[in-house]
């Protein structure tokens, strides 16, 4: 199995007032098997188009992305998702959700129900498993997508802001669990967040990426994420690196915010 | 039209100059505007004549309904304020009782905020209970229910007997005193006649009886010794009370110089009439007629005879059950097809682009406004009726299935999509389930609807329903099954509610917690 390569991927759409906007351009990246990268930017930086294009739900206007050496052309269950919220079956039981995806591949009961109870067991879900999700907390919904994320057991799995809606407090637990799933499952992983300091924690490496047109600004390869496989999190956060990159990641993106605000303002 | 044209005539009126538009056929052979010549006082109006006039009278017509709305309203306003005195009233006298019970103390009942708190505002089962007492309170005092002590009733009509005197005056100026009896009879008590002793002098006493809630005409010289006619009698006082009314003195159109003059006496008002004779009307008390307001026990000794003996050869449960057949039937089918319809809309470009011009210009036509032309179509039998109800309930079920599928986050359906669903899995497991919440709200409001329309279709054109008991009962004037159609019609659709409702929580428990 190889990775994830997206080559020179651009996305440029017409406004019905006839001019455009260049979402993304020249995008390239190359993710290797097992990669953890996390995706930082301003609002604007087309951070969830990237993933949009990467999960097959938008087609490019340029370029191309390949896993496993064919071109992406829709979704499919080797590229799975984990939204923000939302995203879970409200109508069905915690374990159905899970096992939406062997369900759907028509796969017998008895071959995927002990890899569903390992993974409700592995997220800490096994005594709710026949609740209904919406009896569940934020936290535990979220645990809920991503043990149905890894049920379907997908190549690559693309998460878009997973964590963006919980808690400070559980999302520094959730922070753990997705290390501690990452881990073990070897998968390869896009995050996308506005947390700067989830980006640093959960990323091997660190894309930060530019508005106007959405490009690539700069990416980093960090050590916090091996780190934190074997740490308690805010350990890692003591690391002299951490706090000097976390800093210099901040300017980079208050700078780019601020040339938004003025350019906006010059617009007007 | 072609061979008419739209004229402006003045003409007198009732010594009235009067200026009027109105369209008129243009005679064979003639053209307007050639050889058309219009009758005097008449031309040929513009187009802004034509436009102004309609204007114009639709203006002072809507006007003076306006007046006669407002004023009418105006005439509530005591009786609504009365009623709400009652409400306040009845408020404080339960708090005062509740502060002698044990106060709840759940979450809800220690908020001091609660005006403004819509979470803190919950139905007091008191207040409806009082409510709904107080209907029945209202009805029976209004009606003079056996259900109520008497002292709760409103005055009845009188009945028994009572009597006045009149005074006579001959063309001579000779005056004489006679006394008329006045026997009030209840409703379905058949008359005697009462023999009365004429006394003395040439008026003689005279007697008369009436049912209550009807009037009578006294001719009080048909036993006197002179008579309006030939000798110019006439009365001159009621009880002593005397006036200046004279029926023979008329001006040259032949009106009444005088007005005729009456009296409210104490069982009666007592009325002299035009051509000089007495018209009684017996008081008729503060109740309703039980035409127009039957007593509460009346209307439930109906129910219990028509659900027995039925009502015009047809069961009570024949008239319910057609109904309730027809809604379902119609609801069913509106459903089978409205709810593809939705998903196809929610679904498809195409289908959506054509569907949607239907669907919104159907949506806003009322069904009833269909019922002539489905009587047309369909004749009066079940078919009619049963797409009448098909169509109410198809435009608002495909609206409901539209809307449930355009409410499902975008989000599902792409985890769906990345987890290896099918499109057709998709349909079954995710948009299906997800409007579900929609369907059963469109559900409730067709069901509505649809009970609604059929009541209203029975009273067009039907052999058995609920609403052709109505429409029969009218033609009776049997108000009392009327009313009892009414109150089956409200708990019917109630209970309906109350069965989607259940259904909803029972099948959809996942409803508002997204």
């Amino acid at each position: 199995m190889s990775g994830l390569a997206i080559d020179n991927i651009s996305m440029r759409f017409d406004l019905p007032n006839g001019s455009h906007v260049q979402a993304l351009k020249d995008v390239t990246l190359d993710i290797k098997q097992g990669e953890l990268m996390s995706v930082l930017g301003p609002s604007g930086c087309g951070k969830t188009t990237l993933l949009n294009i990467v999960a097959g739900f938008l087609a490019p206007t340029g370029g191309e992305t390949r896993i496993n050496d064919h071109v992406v052309e829709g979704p499919n269950k080797e590229r799975g998702m984990v939204f923000q919220q939302g995203a879970l079956f409200e109508w069905m039981s915690v374990r159905d959700n899970v096992s939406f995806g062997p369900r759907m591949a028509g796969k017998k009961k008895a071959d995927y129900m002990g890899n569903v109870d390992h993974l409700l067991d592995v997220v800490g879900l096994q005594d709710f498993k026949e609740k209904m999700v919406y009896e569940l907390s934020g936290g535990m919904q979220q645990r809920v997508a991503l043990a149905r994320c890894l049920a379907n057991d997908p190549d690559v799995i693309l998460m878009d802001e997973p964590l963006g809606a919980l808690d400070a407090l559980t999302r520094e637990k959730m922070q753990g669990l997705v290390l501690k799933l990452w881990k073990e499952t070897g998968k390869t992983i896009i995050l996308i967040t506005h947390s700067i300091d989830e980006a640093l924690l959960l990323g091997e490496r660190v894309l930060v990426m530019a508005p106007r047109p959405g490009r690539i600004h700069k990416e980093y390869r960090l050590p916090f994420a091996e780190m934190g496989v074997d740490q308690d999190l805010r350990e890692v956060k003591e690391h002299p690196d951490y706090g000097t990159t976390r800093e210099e990641i901040l300017t980079m993106i208050w700078d780019m915010e601020e040339e938004i605000m003025g350019r906006t303002e010059a617009e007007e | 039209m072609a061979g008419t044209v739209n004229l402006v005539c003045t003409r007198e009126r009732l010594g009235e100059m009067v200026t009027d538009l109105r369209a008129t056929p243009v005679p064979d052979g003639q053209v307007v505007g050639e050889n058309f010549t219009p009758a005097d006082g008449c031309h040929v109006a513009s187009g802004w004549e034509t436009f102004s006039y309609q204007f114009g009278t639709l203006g002072s017509e809507l006007w003076t309904e306006t007046v006669n709305v407002v004023l009418s309203s105006i005439s509530a306003i005591p009786y609504i304020a009365g009623y709400i005195l009652l409400i306040v009233m009845f408020m404080f006298v339960w708090r005062a009782i509740k502060s002698f019970l044990t106060p709840t103390r759940d979450y809800t009942s220690l908020k001091t905020v609660t005006f403004g708190d819509e979470s803190a505002v919950r139905s007091e089962t008191a207040a409806s209970i009082i409510s709904i007492i107080l209907i029945f309170v209202i009805w029976g005092t209004f009606t003079g229910s056996s259900l109520l002590p008497s002292f709760l009733h409103l005055p009845g009509p009188f009945t028994g007997e009572g009597s006045f005197t009149y005074t006579v005056e001959d063309a001579d100026g000779n005056r004489d005193d006679a006394e008329v009896f006045v026997n009030v009879l209840a409703a379905g008590t058949a008359s005697e006649e009462t023999q009365v002793d004429a006394g003395d002098g040439f008026a003689k006493n005279d007697s008369a009886s009436v049912t209550i809630y009807s009037s009578e005409i006294v001719s009080w010289d048909r036993n006197d010794d002179v008579n309006r006619r030939d000798d110019g009698a006439r009365i001159v006082a009621i009880n002593g009370q005397e006036f200046q009314f004279d029926p023979n003195a008329r001006d040259d159109n032949g009106n009444l110089t005088d007005t005729a003059p009456s009296f409210t006496l104490d069982f009666a008002r007592v009325a002299i009439t035009d051509r000089g004779t007495i018209n009684v009307s017996p008081d008729p008390g503060w109740q309703m007629q039980p035409l127009y307001l039957p007593a509460p026990e009346v209307v439930w000794s109906r129910f219990i005879e028509i659900a027995k003996y039925g009502y015009q050869n047809v069961y009570l449960t024949v008239h319910l059950g057609f109904s309730l057949f027809r809604v379902i039937v119609g609801f069913l089918l509106g459903a089978a097809i409205g709810i593809p319809l939705g998903y196809a809309m929610g679904l498809s470009n195409w289908f959506r682009g054509w569907f949607d011009p239907i669907v919104e210009f159907m949506r806003p036509v009322p069904p009833l406004a269909l019922i002539p032309l489905v009587i047309i179509w369909f004749g009066i039998g079940e078919v009619g009726k049963i797409f009448l109800l098909f169509l109410a309930a198809l435009w608002i079920m495909a609206i409901a299935a539209r809307s449930g599928v355009s409410g499902v986050r975008i989000t599902k359906v792409h985890a769906a999509y990345s987890l290896g669903a099918s499109r057709w899995q998709i349909l079954r497991h995710v948009i299906i389930p997800n409007s579900l919440p929609e369907i059963f709200t469109g559900a409730r409001v067709a069901m509505g609807v649809c009970w609604g329309t059929v009541v209203a279709a029975e009273l067009v054109a039907a052999e058995e329903g609920i609403g052709k008991m109505i429409t029969t009962a009218s033609k009776f004037q049997n108000t009392d099954i009327i009313l009892l159609g009414v109150i089956i019609i409200g708990i019917v659709g109630f209970g309906i509610d109350m069965l989607m409702r259940m259904a909803e929580r029972r099948l959809v428990p996942w409803k508002g917690k997204a």
